[in-house]
């Protein structure tokens, strides 16, 4: 035991800090694509959609991210499934994840002014179209912001899937202090690699909201 | 479903009834429009001109009584939009153009999507409406480059594209000053010299004189009035005698 901190750990820690970044990126687009389908489902025109997705909703968002993804380890082998940590991991986040993007689009697309739909609806526009060509475009710009921002979330999140065995940063940090017990010096790397991977991130989204003011400034009284 | 002697009104409301919660905005409110007319509904804020003007178009739906337009049953849960919104063009107070479409894009979806129409096709088409409406020069335009006018005119070029049998104007000038509220009003008036069919909510009541057919002036949810544009100048009502002497009568 001992030793001191060599080049084969930092290489260690990068590979770590190459899952954190492969976790999050499929975090990203299974929550994206579980998420648009939430967040169409959370303004359908059916009540009983409406309901199911918003009980959907409350309940991922009222239960810690920790447990769910306990949830998701044991759950599948509770049902007969060997799952590889990665697996039971990518699900977790990406049911977690779904929920809060499915909120915030939500939101974003029924802050398109409702005389936008109205007009398409004037003109002839079936629902689909409505929605694909009218308000989706209009959306997206509104919702690029807060979803770079929640991205910052979800990288920080990842952490969380070091209890299930997977590999990603902080897991490969807790497996290079356990051979060289100086916790301080590997985990302010780790909190430092976080940060390095969080702001630029933090920064775009900053700057993402500041030109989407602008823009809506310049629209048409409503 | 289309077929339309020309006898038969083009818009007809027969008894219609539309409450908001205990608010009755409709009570029993009756007009029909003839091919080729143009309707001015005026009255008071909160005479329910504007409601029975979304009833039309079936923005709001009714409670009872009859609207036929285009032989479409509007008043019927059964109502194919799609077709009915094919016939009726509709422009609002706040122009309501797409802001991240062009001018000409926001012209040619509708043709497009809904009917089907070759991009050229389109294009072309928007070049003949925006000509009518006098904004050729802003067919690459984003609707924020331009002025409220210019926007409204803009809004209207793009419900003439769908080749509407009638159109519907909702206080298209309110938001505009006089200089801008007289350019959108002389495209009004060239389209109705071309003969379309119009019902418009107005508070320009000079302007209503000038260019309607007919009158139909609403108080509390009923048609209280109704006949030629001199019933502004001589009305037999109190009430829109007081409508029009409280400086309504512009010119």
């Amino acid at each position: 035991m001992g030793g001191h901190l060599n080049i084969n750990h930092l290489m260690f820690l990068g590979q770590g800090a190459l899952w954190t970044i492969g976790l999050s990126v499929i975090a990203l687009i299974g929550g994206g694509i579980v998420g648009f389908v939430i967040a169409l489902a959370r303004i359908s025109p059916l009540k009983s959609v409406r309901i199911a997705s918003a009980v959907y909703v409350q309940l991922i968002q009222g239960t810690p991210l920790l447990v769910i993804l306990f949830l998701g380890y044991f759950g599948f082998a509770a049902i007969g499934l060997k799952v590889s940590p990665l697996a039971a991991a990518g699900a977790s986040l990406t049911l977690y994840v779904a929920a809060y993007l499915g909120e915030i689009w939500r939101g974003c697309i029924e802050s398109v002014p409702k005389p936008q739909w109205e007009a398409a609806e004037g003109l002839a526009l079936s629902r689909t179209q409505r929605m694909m060509k009218v308000i989706l475009p209009q959306a997206i710009r509104i919702a690029t912001p807060p979803t770079v921002g929640f991205m910052v979330q979800i990288i920080k999140n990842t952490s969380l899937a070091s209890v299930v065995g997977f590999v990603e940063l902080m897991r490969s940090g807790q497996i290079v202090n356990n051979s060289l017990f100086e916790p301080f010096a590997i985990y302010a790397i780790i909190a430092v690699t976080y940060f390095a991977m969080c702001y630029p991130l933090s920064l775009f989204s900053q700057r993402l909201e500041k030109r989407v003011g602008r823009g809506r400034s310049n629209l048409a009284p409503a | 479903m289309q077929q339309n002697p020309s006898s038969e009104p083009i818009v007809s409301l027969r008894d219609v009834q539309k409450s908001f919660g205990p608010l009755r905005v409709l009570d029993g409110v009756s007009f029909a429009v003839q091919r080729g007319e143009v309707l001015a509904l005026i009255g008071r804020s909160g005479s329910g001109k504007s409601t029975a003007l979304r009833c039309i178009d079936r923005f709001e739906k009714v409670d009872g009584g009859e609207i036929v337009v285009c032989g479409h049953r509007v008043d019927r849960p059964d109502v194919d939009l799609r077709a009915l919104r094919q016939d009726v063009g509709i422009v609002f107070q706040s122009y309501n153009l797409f802001p991240h479409l062009t001018i000409e894009q926001n012209i040619t979806l509708a043709p497009c999507a809904v009917k089907g129409m070759a991009t050229a096709q389109a294009r072309d088409l928007a070049r003949k409406v925006l000509a009518q409406v006098g904004l050729e020069e802003k067919l690459h335009a984003y609707p924020e480059q331009l002025s409220g006018g210019q926007q409204q005119r803009a809004a209207i070029a793009r419900s003439l594209a769908m080749q509407p049998k009638v159109m519907l104007f909702d206080e298209i000038t309110s938001a505009l000053d006089p200089e801008l509220t007289s350019e959108v009003l002389k495209v009004i008036e060239q389209l109705a010299a071309d003969g379309m069919t119009m019902v418009m909510v107005t508070h320009e009541m000079g302007f209503a004189k000038g260019i309607a057919d007919r009158i139909v002036f609403m108080h509390r949810g009923k048609v209280h009035e109704t006949g030629p544009a001199s019933i502004l100048t001589s009305p037999t009502t109190p009430e829109l005698t007081q409508f029009v002497g409280t400086g309504n009568l512009k010119s």
